[in-house]
């Protein structure tokens, strides 16, 4: 599988970036010539990983999250979100419909949202060392 | 995210317009709350079609607001979502929560 182009960011889990890290993606995503319906579903994922990263892996601290991008078979992205933080101890449950661990502020659907605006969503994680979560979206080409 | 308020007979209309992400939800929902807090309406409009993007924060913004009508004897419901705050409220299943009026059905 060769990677045709892409692009890696990094920045402090701050909620101010939420908004730069989805732009971002869209603007990377440009040049596949998205849909407006395939660009709200790449923000959209993409907001909900970045914010994962920002509520739940550096609860109480600043942390590095890596947002890569990158183009795959001349039309899918892929789009990974690293952060080094507190890990998901069970992976399976937290990837539940409403499971949550952050209270009233939350709805448990992050994932579940994740996973049906995009064709696959893979998570790995450690406890103590961090998540990476991948997502591949195929963009329908256009004539 | 700019929130503008509408009331008349006990029917309390919340316009949502901007960005609801984790960001901006705070405030928002300090906002939202305050609104019912002070009209106690019997029923509650969340009106999005000024939305231009909402993840899950405007989910839990959403049943928030449901929460706290039902818990006041009222009603609330959803109304003009556009396309992409539409598909986050379907992927959610957000319907079988609360009412989702008008809006465009992709
Ligand atoms: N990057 C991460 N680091 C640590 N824990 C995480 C991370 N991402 C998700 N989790 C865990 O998985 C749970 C489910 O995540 P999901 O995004 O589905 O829901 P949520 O973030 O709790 O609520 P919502 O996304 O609706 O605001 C979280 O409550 C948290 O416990
Ligand atoms: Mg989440």
């Amino acid at each position: 599988m060769k990677a045709d182009n892409y692009i890696k960011i990094e920045f402090p889990s701050r909620s101010v970036n939420e908004g730069f890290a989805r732009a971002a993606a869209a603007a990377f995503a440009a040049q596949l010539d998205p849909t407006m319906d395939e660009l709200g579903d790449i923000k959209t994922a993409v907001s909900e990983a970045v914010t994962n990263c920002i509520v739940h892996a550096y609860p109480d601290s600043i942390g590095r999250v890596t947002l890569r991008l990158r183009i795959i078979d001349g039309g899918t992205l892929e789009i990974s979100v690293k952060d080094a933080g507190r890990g998901i101890a069970d992976v399976a449950k937290a990837r539940e419909p409403l499971f949550t661990t952050g209270g009233e502020e939350r709805s448990g659907m992050g994932f579940t949202i994740m996973e049906s605006f995009t064709d696959s969503l893979r998570v790995r994680s450690a406890p103590g060392r961090g998540t990476t979560v991948t997502m591949r979206r195929a963009i329908a080409r256009r004539e | 995210m700019q929130i503008t308020a509408d009331y008349r007979s006990g029917r309390l209309v919340i316009r949502l317009a901007g960005e609801l992400d984790h960001h901006s939800a705070r405030a928002a929902l300090e906002e939202v709350e305050r609104l019912l807090d002070d009209y106690l309406p019997r029923d509650a409009v969340l009106d999005l079609a000024g939305l231009t993007f909402m993840d899950s924060a405007g989910i839990a913004l959403i049943l928030r607001t449901e929460r706290h009508m039902r818990r006041t004897g009222g009603r609330a419901c959803v109304s003009n979502p556009a396309k992409q705050p539409l598909r986050v409220l379907d992927a959610a299943g957000i319907d079988r929560m609360i009412p989702v009026r008008g809006g465009l059905r992709p």
